[in-house]
């Protein structure tokens, strides 16, 4: 036997049925390659199907039989007709054979049909439309290359018909060619790639978009390869940049993990070890500046703690926290409030102490967001450390880096959040208060009391 | 400062959007563009249309809107302490770039976020204006992922179901805890609210539709959400559990787990060492035991470890299948459809072709072979009618027999 084309599923359909009704048993059929020599070296031409046997039953064909065989049949494997004859053959007494899919046959044609519909659905994914024609922005028409594996042009028309439907299009193939103008599809004789256009300029957009999509953190070549193989590489514009993208993707990481490193050693077992180890941190250009780092002091253990922001010109002096005029300050409103400093820790969101150098003095200078993130790492260990049950945040920088976001002072004052068994409360900086004069001083220092008693009582 | 070339924004924003690990383009209303109008078209199946070489798919434009952001979560690259390029599209360059690309054939549609400026209402209507003139002026019937703004009012919300596919709000991490720390401005009971509204409206739309033919569609395919692994203390069963929450609460149709990976300028609150990007492999298999398999989620916490996590080197079905050995041997020509999709190496697809052939005749080991990729992985666990596994089941050694240590190649690069 001997069908028009390689994909006339319908025509195969025709012939087995005659056949099946002339009784003609699989063994004494031989299908031939349409298009291609004979395969059986003692046949004369094709012979015609005998005509149907008198009284023959008529032909059965299940749902499941079809569903697998116009697949299957659309593969390039010569013996494709042969095998779906067979099951055919065998469904006239077993009309349930084709739903088996443990039994051999039926497996090998499966094993057909299998390859047949990835190559559909690769081809509706990977196939590359170029846009033609004048207008830099509204191509007229596009046209496309691609190479299936197997005979599925035509059964895959209707797709791109229903997507691209309002469009102007060809898609050429080694096997044939499409061409739909809008309203009808036409079929035209194979290409070649020569034939399709050469570029596009939105394809260096699209490589844009492909080179950065991509995450060279989590590199994953093989499963990449395994839904994308080499073979369809050639015909899509973005391929041509995968090897760079895996080369430079192990050296982008760390470049990446390098930038964010810090690496702080192990965390330190005591208050005497963490003092240590602030004194040699150089993980931020404060830390490098050639200053001294300021521990906390205090009492430890279930005590309460005040966090301030950095230490100051007089701290970094004497190496203590809470010395300068700022620090007297507090020291002077948490004993009117009643608590006894030394009966907490006292200690600053960042270790050492940022300024400009303007003349003789130093000027202060505010830490970033970056900064007081990176020192965070300290503070959550002295936190650990002292273990407070209670810890008051002096202003937005202290707030940062106990529960990581920059709260608003005036909006959010008072008990700001709890943390690990233990309540955290915000007031201003004592430093706010020493800029400001008169009236508004006066009231700041009000609500900075106040504050502060707030905090008494819940220590009580 | 000039305005950078739409080249170059391209590129700064569709860096942003890729730590957002969902492409999906499945699943929504069937549509096409055969009766002379519009653009595009939806069949059910979604499509890959190209594959980066970090394994993951690319079937949508993802981008943001802008990466500029008003918030601080500290695992975000563009939050607002991090110190990368900022760019911004309108949304009208977004429709244009996505009918270019469309048109082409290089993707499904869009995947639109957005990091949060001025206002979250503000931000979401800018979402909201890009999917609007898609459909409205092109026409556009390809997929369109919104990614929702949980601070948003519901009536915003309620727009983009209208233009959308898929809609999804990202709960981030797994515990609580873990967003007070990393995620200081969001909020647990706004992404739920958020999420609960939105399953009512898709339940209220797909209602409407069995009533009224012409009822508008509410995001067809659903909404989804995405955790980040490993940035915070949660273990498997933590995140296990918070899924089957998620699922069974807001009806999603997926929960996306992404690895927390380094990225640029990261915060110092971040772990430095990333989790194995096997771990989330490990959690998409539980997922798939529970949404196709029939595993409560307690069974599949069950095959985690004393730790609560999951173990690297076998999956969770083998895990499970190794640790209630009671349960089997299975009677591949007698049991029932759920004891058999608790067999490790029968997939959903293997079992189903068990049940059409034995409805035929008695199954032989071979014919089980012709059927999974792996027979040996499966043979000590069923009972064909030539094969029975002696003692098999019972032997200590189980584990090692199936899934041999592997010698561990120290990481080149390991930080």
């Amino acid at each position: 036997m001997c069908l028009p084309a390689p994909d006339d599923t319908e025509a195969w359909r025709d012939a087995a049925r005659s056949l099946i009704l002339a009784g003609v048993a699989p063994d004494d059929v031989v299908w031939e390659e349409p298009g291609q020599g004979t395969g059986d070296l003692f046949a004369q031409g094709p012979t015609p199907i005998p005509p149907p046997r008198p009284g023959a039953a008529p032909v059965r064909a299940s749902k499941a039989f079809l569903g697998l065989v116009r697949v299957a049949l659309l593969h390039r494997a010569p013996q494709r007709f042969d095998l779906a004859y067979r099951l055919l053959w065998r469904l006239q007494d077993r009309p349930r054979a084709a739903q088996d899919a443990a039994d051999p046959l039926v497996r090998r044609l499966d094993q057909l049909a299998r390859p047949v519909r990835r190559d559909i659905h690769k081809m509706r994914a990977f196939l590359r439309f170029r846009g033609v024609g004048d207008g830099p922005g509204h191509a007229e028409r596009f046209v496309a290359w691609f190479e299936p594996d197997h005979h599925i042009l035509r059964a895959n028309a209707g797709f791109f018909v229903r997507r691209f439907g309002t469009m102007r299009w060809s898609i050429l193939t080694p096997d044939g060619s499409l061409h739909w103008n809008g309203s009808v599809l036409e079929e035209g004789p194979p290409a070649t790639r020569l034939d399709a256009p050469g570029g596009d300029p939105l394809e260096e957009l699209w490589r844009t978009y492909y080179a950065n999509i991509f995450n060279p953190a989590r590199l994953k070549v093989g499963a990449m390869l395994k839904e994308m193989p080499r073979k369809y590489w050639k015909n899509m514009p973005e391929a041509a940049l995968i090897p760079d993208l895996i080369a430079g993707a192990q050296a982008r990481e760390a470049a990446m993990v390098d930038l964010g490193r810090q690496d702080f050693g192990p965390a330190p077992e005591s208050l005497a070890g963490l003092a240590d180890g602030i004194a040699a941190c150089r993980q931020c250009a404060i830390g490098c500046n050639g200053t001294r780092a300021v521990p906390g002091e205090g009492t430890r253990r279930r005590a309460f703690m005040i966090v301030g922001e950095q230490p100051g010109d007089n701290e970094e002096r004497e190496g203590r926290p809470f010395v300068g005029p700022a620090g007297q300050v507090l020291r002077a409103q948490l004993k009117q409030a009643g608590i006894d400093p030394a009966q907490g820790w006292l200690t600053n969101a960042v270790k050492h102490f940022k300024h400009e150098p303007t003349g003789k003095r130093r000027l202060h200078q505010t830490p970033t967001a970056g900064e007081i993130d990176t020192c965070r790492w300290w503070l959550d260990r002295e936190r650990s450390l002292v273990a407070p049950r209670l810890i008051l945040a002096l202003g937005a920088s202290a707030a940062r880096a106990l529960i990581g976001r920059t709260a608003s002072v005036q909006r959010e004052r008072g008990l700001l959040a709890r943390q690990d068994g233990a309540e955290i409360w915000l007031t201003c900086h004592p430093s706010y208060l020493l800029r400001l004069d008169g009236a508004a001083r006066e009231a700041e220092e009000a609500r900075f009391a106040a504050d502060l008693r707030g905090f008494a009582a819940a220590l009580a | 400062m000039s305005q950078p070339t739409v080249m170059e924004r391209l590129g700064i924003l569709a860096d942003a959007a890729k730590y957002d690990a969902s492409c999906a383009s499945s699943g929504t209303a069937k549509r096409n563009s055969a009766g002379g109008k519009g653009l595009g078209s939806t069949e059910g199946m979604g499509i890959c249309h190209a594959y980066a070489p970090d394994g993951r798919c690319i079937s949508l434009l993802k981008i943001l809107l802008t990466n500029h952001c008003i918030f601080d979560c500290h695992y975000c690259v563009n939050r607002k302490s991090s110190n990368v390029r900022r760019a911004r599209f309108t949304p009208q360059e977004v429709a244009d770039l996505t009918i270019a690309f469309y048109r082409r054939n290089y993707i499904e549609g869009l995947f639109l976020s957005s990091g949060i400026v001025r206002s979250s209402n503000h931000t979401m209507e800018q979402l909201i204006e890009a999917a609007r003139i898609l459909r409205e002026e092109h026409e556009f019937r390809g997929y369109i992922h919104l990614k929702t703004i949980p601070e948003a009012d519901a009536e915003l919300v309620a727009r983009a179901g209208l233009y959308a596919d898929r809609v999804s709000i990202n709960v981030e991490l797994p515990t609580q805890a873990g967003l007070a720390r990393l995620a200081p401005d969001k909020s647990t009971p706004v992404i739920e609210g958020a999420m609960a509204h939105i399953g009512s409206a898709i339940v209220e739309a797909k209602d409407a539709r069995k009533r009224f033919r012409h009822a508008p569609r509410f995001a067809p395919a659903g909404q989804s959400t995405q955790m980040i692994v490993g940035a915070d203390q949660a273990s498997d069963a933590d995140i296990v559990g918070r899924s089957a929450t998620l699922y069974s609460r807001f009806r999603l149709r997926r929960v996306y787990y992404s690895a927390f990976s380094p990225i640029p300028d990261a915060s110092a609150v971040l772990p430095l060492q990333r989790p194995p990007l096997m771990r989330e492999h490990r959690l998409y298999q539980s997922d798939w035991l529970m949404r196709f398999y029939g595993y409560a989620p307690h069974e599949v916490q069950q095959a985690a470890g004393a730790d609560g996590m999951l173990p690297l080197d076998i999956d969770p079905k083998l895990a499970w299948a190794l640790r209630f050995r009671e349960s089997f041997p299975v009677d591949v020509n007698r049991a029932g459809r759920e004891a058999l999709l608790r067999v490790p190496g029968l997939g959903v697809r293997a079992v189903n072709a068990l049940l059409a052939a034995r409805r035929q005749r008695r199954l032989r080991l071979e014919d089980v072979g012709r059927l999974t990729v792996s027979l040996a992985k499966v043979r000590p666990f069923i009972v064909t009618a030539d094969w029975r596994p002696t003692l098999l089941v019972d032997r200590a050694d189980l584990r090692s027999r199936l899934a041999p240590p592997k010698a561990q190649q120290l990481e080149l690069f390991g930080a």
